[in-house]
């Protein structure tokens, strides 16, 4: 399982304070805080621990398992931001 | 560190979170909050989509805080008119201006001011119950609407212009907005981009949600989906997850046949410029011109318009969205060209570019209308260190013993139908009390005599 944040994101950085496992990206001041449209939790990394949802203040994130039908999408979304980055990471290196 | 007195001009987002950012570094602080109307959160209740209510969720960590914390607010009172700088300056150890960007980008075409055509902001403030805009009158009456630009507020005024009412009327939005839209007859909105899909403003969310509409066929013709040369090395080389992500959506419109039989139409064209809103009198059509990219000394890419012919668009409404502005504010420093108050990090600059101890600049005014509202979390942060930094090394200026007095009274005399946060949280509360009823988050007051008329003990 995992977690997932979508849309409706504005780029608080409350979810980030809280994060246990440092799953949640990009952070302020990386490469690619600034053009990011909202953050993204890592699946591979989330322990579902629940501390994020808690600390959001737009109610922009949910359980896998209880995402609602018209954030579907945003399950992949999240994984694919980091396939992406690894993929770079690997072209880069 | 003693505790500072602040006077943060403008109850927006950047305002709010500079105040909680005060209130973290030293929660002895007093903070009076200065607000032109009488509800604070500015965009969060005026510019945030109606259909967005998720997001109008962060005004109850505003609320917790800065108000539930002890910061006052003082709402009604416009900073310039009732009460001034020179007098802000005296009676706190800083000023802090969060007043955004509070015109728009003009075009630069001919017709632009004809009746009919509109700063999406504008209508965007109408529909969102914002009291100075309650007297606007938007004809609906065409089958058309052209909305130029590519970004956020396009996104949102192409969503109301196109939903279906009855979505709409779950919402707040204002209710006179709703009675116009029931009565619109508006059944196509095309959608004009400067630049090319990959450089779409949209972000994908955005882009996706317009794409999910009931009852609304989106149309990208799939020529217009394919990327120029130009755009195709861009994305790959310099392209970011969001511009990758709305070029493979614009590419599933163009693809997938568009929703037969929906009532309602959207049209995304891009490489498209206006060059004249046409009428007799009012609006009638937008001439427009084909564009193409081409990449500036400077690395960017821009938008030339190529030789062709000029096409002719009907429409009976057009909505500019092309970017806001801030305007000057009395007695405090502007650059005419940047457009923001003059500042290094937040700490405001002389004309002579001397940094001005006392006198600070947050959101818009400070960078510019750019970023999402979290952006303004971490610009309120950099903003309050500078105003920390001044405190501790003993560069602001030591408000008189009897300076709260001073001002109340003051606030008083000038400002009788100033609201409180108690006034605020009657408003709130008679809004939402209206919208249970009607199972709407709220319904709201949206002229300044009925938002005082519920404030007033």
């Amino acid at each position: 399982m995992t977690y997932v944040i979508v849309g409706s994101c504005i780029k608080d950085d409350s979810c980030i304070e809280v994060c246990p496992v440092d799953c949640i990206h990009p952070k302020p001041g990386a490469r690619d805080f600034e053009t990011a449209e909202q953050l993204y939790i890592d699946p591979e990394v989330c322990i579902d621990c629940d501390a994020c949802v808690e600390a959001c203040p737009v109610d922009a994130i949910f359980p896998e398992g209880e995402l609602p039908e018209k954030f579907s999408y945003a399950l992949e979304l999240n994984g694919e931001f980091f396939a992406e980055q690894s993929t770079a990471d690997r072209t880069a290196a | 560190m003693a505790a500072p007195r602040v006077a943060i001009v403008g109850a927006g987002p950047a305002g709010a979170f500079a105040a909680a950012a005060i209130k973290r570094i030293s929660g002895e602080a007093e903070i009076d909050l200065y607000e032109r109307l009488p509800t604070p959160w500015g965009l969060l209740r005026a510019g945030v989509a109606p259909d967005h209510q998720e997001i109008k969720r962060l005004q109850d960590t505003f609320e917790r805080q800065t108000l539930r914390r002890g910061c006052r607010f003082l709402g009604n009172v416009e900073v310039g008119v009732d009460v001034h700088h020179s007098e802000l300056a005296e009676l706190y150890s800083a000023v802090v201006y969060a007043t955004g960007a509070q015109t728009d980008k003009s075009l630069g075409i001919p017709g632009e001011d004809l009746p009919g055509s509109w700063a999406a902001t504008e209508f965007v403030a109408w529909y969102n119950g914002h009291p100075d805009f309650r007297g606007r009158e938007f004809d609906l009456s065409a089958r058309r609407a052209v909305v130029i630009g590519n970004g956020n507020v396009a996104a949102d005024v192409i969503r109301v212009l196109t939903r279906d009412p009855d979505e709409l009327a779950r919402t707040d939005i204002a209710d006179h907005a709703l009675e116009a839209l029931r009565a619109s007859a508006i059944e196509e909105v095309v959608v004009l981009g400067r630049r090319g899909p990959a450089q779409a403003a949209f972000t994908s969310a955005e882009l996706r949600e317009l794409g999910r509409l009931d009852g609304v066929a989106l149309h990208v013709d799939p020529e217009a989906a394919e990327l120029d040369p130009v755009s195709a090395q861009w994305l790959a080389e310099e392209g970011t997850f969001t511009a990758r992500k709305n070029v493979e959506l614009l590419q599933g419109f163009a693809a997938s046949p568009p929703n037969a039989g929906a009532p309602r139409r959207i049209e995304l064209r891009f490489l498209t410029s206006p060059v004249e809103i046409r009428g007799d009198g009012r609006v009638e059509a937008v001439d427009v011109r084909r564009n193409e990219l081409t990449r500036s000394d400077d690395g960017t890419l821009r938008a030339r318009a190529v030789d062709g012919p000029v096409e002719t668009i009907e429409a009976g409404l057009v909505l500019r969205s092309v970017g806001y502005r801030a305007v000057p504010l009395p007695d405090v420093p502007f650059d005419e060209r940047s457009f923001v108050l003059p500042n290094e990090a937040g700490r405001a600059l002389t004309p002579e570019g001397d940094p001005l101890p006392g006198v600070y600049a947050v959101g818009w005014i400070k960078r510019g209308p750019t970023g999402i509202l979290g952006t303004n979390k971490r610009d309120a942060e950099e903003t309050v260190a500078r105003l920390a930094e001044d405190l501790r090394e003993g560069r602001l200026h030591e408000p008189p013993a009897d300076a709260r007095e001073r001002i109340d009274a003051l606030l008083a005399e000038r400002a009788p139908g100033a609201v409180s946060a108690d006034g605020w949280r009657a408003i709130d509360a008679l809004e939402r009390e209206r919208g249970r009823s009607a199972e709407r988050p709220r319904v709201k007051l949206t002229t300044r005599d009925e938002l005082t008329a519920a404030a007033a003990p």
